[in-house]
């Protein structure tokens, strides 16, 4: 199985590749992708140097163009797959059935995922992108559970990538509007969930108070800790009850699920998290890195050490992390 | 100058778990309505069986024979071989057109040659996207709910000069669909695991609100799907609507008041809706900030914050 690890600039890119991630994807700096932050992404130079870096090592680069081309802005989507082409990138990561079709039609060699933005969720809806722009591989979206993707996996007429490592997002990607519902940006729009330009915080005397876009996200009393307001993370009331009415803050961690999705003749498990910092790419690849390796060497063996979690669990959202949706209870 | 296109009304799937009686009870007033399309079906959750596949089928006929064009809405989150199963079923019905509202229904009726209407969730948002489906046989196509009336006009601009023709729909009233997801937060509520929901649910005929701690309604959850905590309503937007080129203004279906909302947009339609009244009172939970490019929950009409 191929590690695949985030790349929210070049040192991040560096670490990765030196941790042992067999890819890395990474995006340019506009909304043509999906973790659009400030100071984050590459431009044409970086992304040179990075593919320099990682092919000299014999590693893949992958890019994510994985929003979806809005009316105002077809020419800055094309451009930035003609851009990726012309850098020599390994494969482009897409969503948007217009630019797919572009992609094949321009630049029919260049390798063509469809990105967990494209929310491809049965063999059927990816056969259609393979029979419609012969995708050669596909990210799954994280609802699935792990039933499901072993009926996905028989019948998949192409590669399969899942999500191992980092935020857990709820709802079936690339179909969530919550974001522009409450800010006006979307993943699919802009390339962002709960802009930070959005976020308010304030000390009040009910506790510290999250907000976005003026909506009370959540509010923490005293030695709570607090999280980022991620819109579908925060304490609402429902029928009389406060909670985690839709997520609590936590990670996604399949570490325990690796022999299975080995197995199932998944190609490549993803590492998230291209707005987190050199650091956690470093941490996380290395941990992955140990744990494919191991996997390797003794399939029938295999088990998580409590080092690899307890790692995994320093660097996860609210520190815990869940198997999420491949876990049918979570549901 | 061509004349202004009319503008069809159309009714939504009802997104939201209803026992038979009521679905049978609201289809039978809807056949009297002044609206050209009705969507069928049950396009949220395939735990919801009450109604058959047949049991559409049934209700179909009936408004065909009242002068309605009736369409099946496909399931918006295929995750299981039954549910693809039931899929091919709904595809394969032989007489309705099919909302494709997934690529697996996209895959399954282009496969077999069949046309079909876009559904929102499928991410139409440029010309590019809307040749291929159109390639595929697509005849009407629901605009993004987030989409703004500036990016649309646009788009449906640049529709026409690449021949781009199928007819456009908007999500005109209801509460937004905005989310789905595998678990179900109507479920969660009632700390029950979703394969053995027992159908709490069908207890919320208009879903079930989601407030912030402060009181304001922020979402509705409706089993796996979330919608906006407010009512759009674009009423007052249905002749700019039909000038920019939208041929069809789409309604939600709620148990109570539907047909007062469909009357009201029929008015709307033929010019005879009075003008807002900047006085009167603001119901709370309206909305209509997408199409204005401002955050969905907004409301155009709002008095601004101190």
């Amino acid at each position: 199985m191929e590690l695949v690890c985030p790349a929210g600039n070049l040192p991040a890119l560096k670490r990765a590749v030196d941790e042992g991630a067999d890819a890395v994807y990474f995006g340019f700096q506009n909304t043509t992708n999906a973790r659009q932050f400030a100071g984050l992404n590459f431009t044409d130079k970086r992304a040179r140097e990075g593919i320099d870096y990682a092919h000299a090592r014999g590693k893949r680069v992958f890019c994510a163009i994985n929003t979806y081309p809005q009316p105002d802005g077809w020419a800055m989507w094309t451009r930035a797959v003609d851009q990726a082409a012309d850098l020599g990138v390994d494969a482009l990561i897409m969503a948007d059935m217009g630019l797919l079709d572009y992609a094949a039609r321009r630049h029919p060699d260049l390798a063509r995922h469809l990105s967990v933005q494209g929310s491809a969720t049965s063999h059927e809806a990816l056969r259609f992108y393979h029979d419609q722009f012969g995708i050669k591989r596909a990210v799954l979206p994280r609802v699935l559970s792990m039933t499901q993707v072993r009926d996905l996996a028989k019948q998949s007429p192409v590669e399969l990538e899942v999500f191992a490592f980092g935020s857990l997002c709820i709802m079936a990607e690339g179909r969530c509007y919550l974001s522009s519902y409450l800010t006006g940006e979307s993943p699919n729009t802009r390339g962002v969930c709960s802009p930070a330009a959005h976020v308010r915080w304030e000390e009040t005397p009910r506790g510290l108070e999250s907000r976005l876009n003026g909506v009370l996200i959540d509010r923490y009393g005293e030695g709570e800790n607090a999280g980022y307001p991620t819109l579908c993370k925060g304490r609402f009331e429902v029928g009389g009850e406060t909670y985690h009415a839709i997520e609590e803050p936590t990670s996604l961690n399949t570490l325990e699920l690796l022999p299975e999705l080995e197995e199932l003749g998944i190609a490549a498990v993803k590492i998230e998290g291209r707005q987190r910092s050199p650091a956690y790419v470093s941490k996380v690849a290395g941990i992955w890195r140990q744990a494919l390796d191991r996997l390797a060497q003794a399939p029938g063996r295999f088990h998580t050490e409590p080092a690899w979690m307890t790692g995994l669990g320093e660097v996860s959202e609210g520190t815990t992390t869940t198997l999420g949706a491949y876990e049918r209870r979570w549901k | 100058m061509s004349a202004i296109p009319t503008l069809r009304l159309s009714l939504g799937p009802v997104l939201f778990y209803w026992t038979r009686e009521r679905y049978a009870d609201f289809y039978r007033e809807a056949a009297d309505w002044p609206v050209e399309i009705i969507h069928l079906g049950e396009s949220v959750c395939s735990r919801r069986r009450d109604m058959k596949l047949d049991d559409w089928l049934g209700i179909g006929r009936e408004l065909i024979q009242s002068g309605k064009q009736v369409v099946l809405s496909s399931l918006n989150l295929i995750e299981s071989e039954a549910d693809l199963r039931d899929l091919r079923k709904l595809c394969d019905n032989g007489e309705f057109l099919v909302e494709a509202n997934d690529q697996s229904a996209l895959q399954r009726l282009s496969a077999a040659g069949l046309t079909f209407v876009a559904g929102a969730a499928l991410n139409l948002y440029n010309p590019a996207t809307l040749a291929v489906l159109s390639r595929l046989g697509m005849q009407r196509w629901q605009a993004p709910v987030e989409m703004s009336r500036v990016d649309l006009v646009r788009l449906l601009d640049d529709c026409r000069q690449q021949g781009l023709d199928a007819p456009c729909e908007v999500f005109a009233y209801g509460h937004l669909p905005l989310a789905w997801s595998s678990r179900c937060f109507t479920a969660r509520r009632y700390q029950k695991p979703k394969d053995r929901c027992q159908f709490v649910c069908q207890k919320h005929p208009e879903g079930l609100a989601l407030r912030s701690q402060e009181s304001q309604q922020v979402f509705t959850l409706n089993g796996i799907q979330t919608l906006s905590g407010a009512c759009q309503d674009l009423r007052h937007e249905v002749s700019d609507m039909a000038e920019m080129g939208v041929n069809v203004a789409r309604l939600s279906p709620r148990p109570t008041g539907m047909a007062e909302v469909v009357e009201a947009f029929d008015a709307a339609r033929r010019g005879e809706l009075p003008s807002p009244d900047p006085l009167s009172l603001v119901d709370a939970e309206v909305c209509d900030g997408y199409w204005h490019a401002r955050p969905g929950m907004d409301h155009s009409r709002a008095t601004p914050p101190e």
